[in-house]
């Protein structure tokens, strides 16, 4: 059993930074299972961050790893993907990083399908700042730009992949850790835009001001709030309120950018208008 | 086996082996509340095997740490 | 076979010319007056095998140029005032982050949305310094069609030599107009690629100094696995909070270009030996100064002409040499006055400095500035 996570680590890195009982590890883990059961080879494969705690990870694995501006991941990921259309890249990214000052880029590459898996990190707060509240933090917890209860709305963030365009749709919480491995792989191996939004909690600056009294009763919230899509969609609406599904959601082959583009390429290079 | 130059504290019986890195461990206490057995304990904010005997090898500690600080080996 | 000649505007000029330097990647966002360069690099990419991208925004377009280069492609963006004032942040990465790429800035009338057709050097500060933090940067000034050209071969030769983002500033009169212009050839212009790692990846630091200020530069998938990150970092590429080695860092950075300032700075010095007066101008002002020259010396009157092609690092030293020789340095600017700050602080108070300022959409013309000459005389 005892898994051998090493050899994609960079070993000197650790411990890493993130706080005691935040739940990244535990979803960095599975990320690496994920990465090892899909056979990427490291050399191939570039991941990429924003800012915030999530986007720490890169510097943890070894792998060509770049940790770049606050929202702007994805778009220095287009870069390096039009470049390379041949090598694996993957972006880790925050609920703030993707879809607060990072949501153009976000839905812009969703709507093109360029083959780069996202896994969003949602803990429903600017944990890296010290608890502000985000796109996703929900209505009525607290934070320190919302001390008397959050009456910002939020993005449901796979709706809003799935309307700009993204053709894999996936969610999973760090409770359900063992069930994260899958929709990482699946989400490698699609052939286009894949977001995976994986449930995350932030003891620090979130679950200490909203109630929950320790990291477990974080991960036993989500225990409790989230259910597999199979079986959530057979539950009537009443069994099913105030809980969403987990799995993949949604998966569509449709043509990927690089692909369009470098075929254009070559009827351009073969004479064609 | 996990490689690693970091110390380690195991305890084991016929069945299974904990390991446990306490440089790595933060005291979250995640994988004491999760083991369906309470084979674990806190001593000094690290995690601590209270009862091998009773682990029943499910792997929940190790899956669910987040700082790479505990891991189960089977014996069959 | 002969160079071809042709009849190119500025802008289609910058993107040959990046094309002949080996730029294999540009991100871009349509903007009023560089948005042809975006259009011929999307017509020859393809045909090159090349990739174009437009993205959806400035911002995004910085970025996405930055991660090509990771990968290994020499790359370019073309931007005007609001475009590059969004670029910054990620113009600051690349500099830390010590990542070659080309950013060109054709100016229009600013600030904001300005005077979108009308030309502009109201930008030339924010070359300097427009993202936060100390940082390394050059700009690079030409104002002729032909020298746009080889000017971009030296910006992408400078970017990819000293690791740096390198910005092409010129105002929209030369990026719009068109002039004649001889191609050069395959092989005729210099073209400098990044020095690659002479040790095997497990000895490869990405930013090891020892052997010299600009680490040799592996690109990503090539089996030296490294991390790149926008905070400050040692040589491994991994963050070090404040502590000595960010200061000297950051000196280093610095160094790369200060240190080789005489590799990088480039002028253009017409007439000046002789000269009582003399005008330092560059872009659309630069092509009236020379007018001016040769007007002001058909009445013989001794004046020249100081026209920098770098911008940044500033010619320092050759604007306080000029200064003991002239009586006056005219500056003209399509700004209401910022490089002449540059020329005062160099000239130390050795002769008078006069400037021409004109922000109403029209070049100062080659009158004006031997007016201003007659003035001081």
């Amino acid at each position: 059993m005892a898994y051998d996570y090493s050899r994609y680590l960079r070993n000197d890195k650790f411990p890493h930074i993130w706080c005691p009982g935040c739940t990244y590890g535990i979803v960095l883990k599975a990320i690496i299972r994920a990465i090892d059961k899909a056979g990427l080879k490291q050399d191939d494969t570039a991941i990429v961050s924003g800012i915030g705690c999530a986007s720490r990870l890169p510097g943890y694995v070894d792998f060509n790893t770049l940790h770049t501006t606050h929202g702007r991941a994805i778009a220095f990921a287009t870069g390096i993907k039009m470049v390379k259309p041949d090598k694996n890249v993957l972006v880790i990214t925050g609920d703030g990083d993707a879809t607060a000052i990072g949501g153009n880029h976000f839905i812009h590459a969703c709507r093109r399908n360029i083959d780069i898996t996202v896994v969003v990190f949602n803990n429903y707060i600017y944990g890296m700042t010290g608890g502000q509240y985000s796109p996703t933090t929900p209505t009525g917890a607290v934070a320190t730009t919302m001390p008397y209860g959050n009456v910002d709305p939020q993005f449901n963030i796979l709706e809003l992949a799935k309307g700009a365009g993204a053709t894999f749709i996936a969610r999973g919480t760090a409770y359900h850790a063992a069930g994260i491995d899958n929709l990482v792989v699946e989400a490698i191996k699609h052939k286009g835009l894949s977001v995976v939004e994986i449930i995350n909690a932030c003891p620090t600056t979130y679950g200490r001001r909203n109630k929950f009294k320790s990291p477990t009763d974080m991960l036993l919230w989500m225990k409790d709030h989230f259910l597999p899509v199979t079986a959530f969609e057979k539950l009537p609406p009443e069994k099913t309120a105030g809980k969403l599904p987990m799995g993949i959601l949604y998966r569509e082959e449709k043509p990927e950018y690089t692909e369009m583009y470098y075929s254009m390429v070559k009827r351009v290079q073969e004479g064609g208008k | 086996m996990v490689k690693t130059a970091e110390k380690m504290v195991s305890t084991e019986n016929d069945k299974v082996k904990i390991t446990i890195i306490p440089r790595f461990c933060k005291g979250c206490e995640i994988c004491v509340r999760l083991c369906p057995k309470s084979v674990l304990g806190m001593e000094m904010f690290k995690v601590k095997v209270v009862d091998v005997d009773k682990c029943i090898r499910c792997g929940q500690c190790e899956l669910r740490c987040p700082d790479f600080a505990i891991f189960i080996e089977k014996k069959d | 076979m002969a160079r071809q000649v042709k009849l190119f505007q500025g802008n289609e000029a910058c993107a040959y010319g990046a094309l002949y330097a080996g730029c294999s990647f540009f991100a871009g966002y349509p903007i009023t007056p560089s948005t042809e360069v975006a259009e011929v690099m999307a017509k020859e990419l393809p045909k090159r095998g090349g990739a174009f991208m437009q993205m959806e925004d400035e911002i995004a377009s910085m970025a996405a140029i930055i991660g090509a280069s990771l990968a290994g492609a020499k790359s370019m963006t073309a931007t005007s005032g609001p475009g590059f004032s969004l670029k910054q942040e990620n113009i600051g990465f690349a500099a830390i982050a010590e990542v070659p790429c080309v950013v060109v800035n054709v100016m229009r009338g600013g600030p904001s949305t300005g005077v979108p057709t009308g030309p502009g050097q109201s930008d030339i500060m924010q070359c300097r310094w427009g993202t936060h933090g100390d940082h390394p940067i050059i700009t690079i000034t030409p104002a002729y069609v032909q020298e746009i050209f080889s000017e971009t071969v030296r910006a992408f030769n400078l970017a990819e030599k000293y690791r740096n983002p390198v910005i092409i500033a010129f105002d929209e009169i030369v990026g719009h107009m068109r002039e004649r212009i001889e191609i050069p050839e395959p092989g005729e212009l210099e073209v400098i690629d990044r020095k690659k790692p002479d040790v095997p990846p497990e000895e490869y630091f990405p930013y090891d100094s020892s052997k010299g200020d600009i680490p040799p530069m592996a690109n990503f998938f090539e089996g030296y696995r490294y991390h790149v990150t926008g905070l400050n970092h040692d040589r491994t590429g991994f963050p070090i909070n404040a502590c000595e080695l960010v200061h000297i860092e950051e000196e280093r950075l610095l160094r790369k270009i200060y240190a080789n300032r005489d590799d990088i700075v480039k002028n253009d010095e017409y007439m000046l030996d002789d000269a009582e007066v003399a005008v330092f101008a560059y872009g659309a002002c630069g092509r009236s100064a020379r007018e001016a020259v040769d007007m002001a010396r058909k009445e013989g009157i001794k004046i020249g002409l100081l026209r920098p092609l770098t911008m940044w690092p500033f010619p320092d030293r050759e604007v306080e040499a000029l200064a003991e020789r002239v009586k006056a340095i005219i500056v003209p600017e399509l700004s209401l006055g910022q490089i002449i700050l540059e020329v005062e602080r160099c000239s130390k108070g050795k002769c008078r400095i006069d400037g021409i300022f004109r922000v109403d959409g029209e070049p100062i013309s080659p009158f004006q500035i031997l007016d201003k000459v007659k003035e001081v005389l």
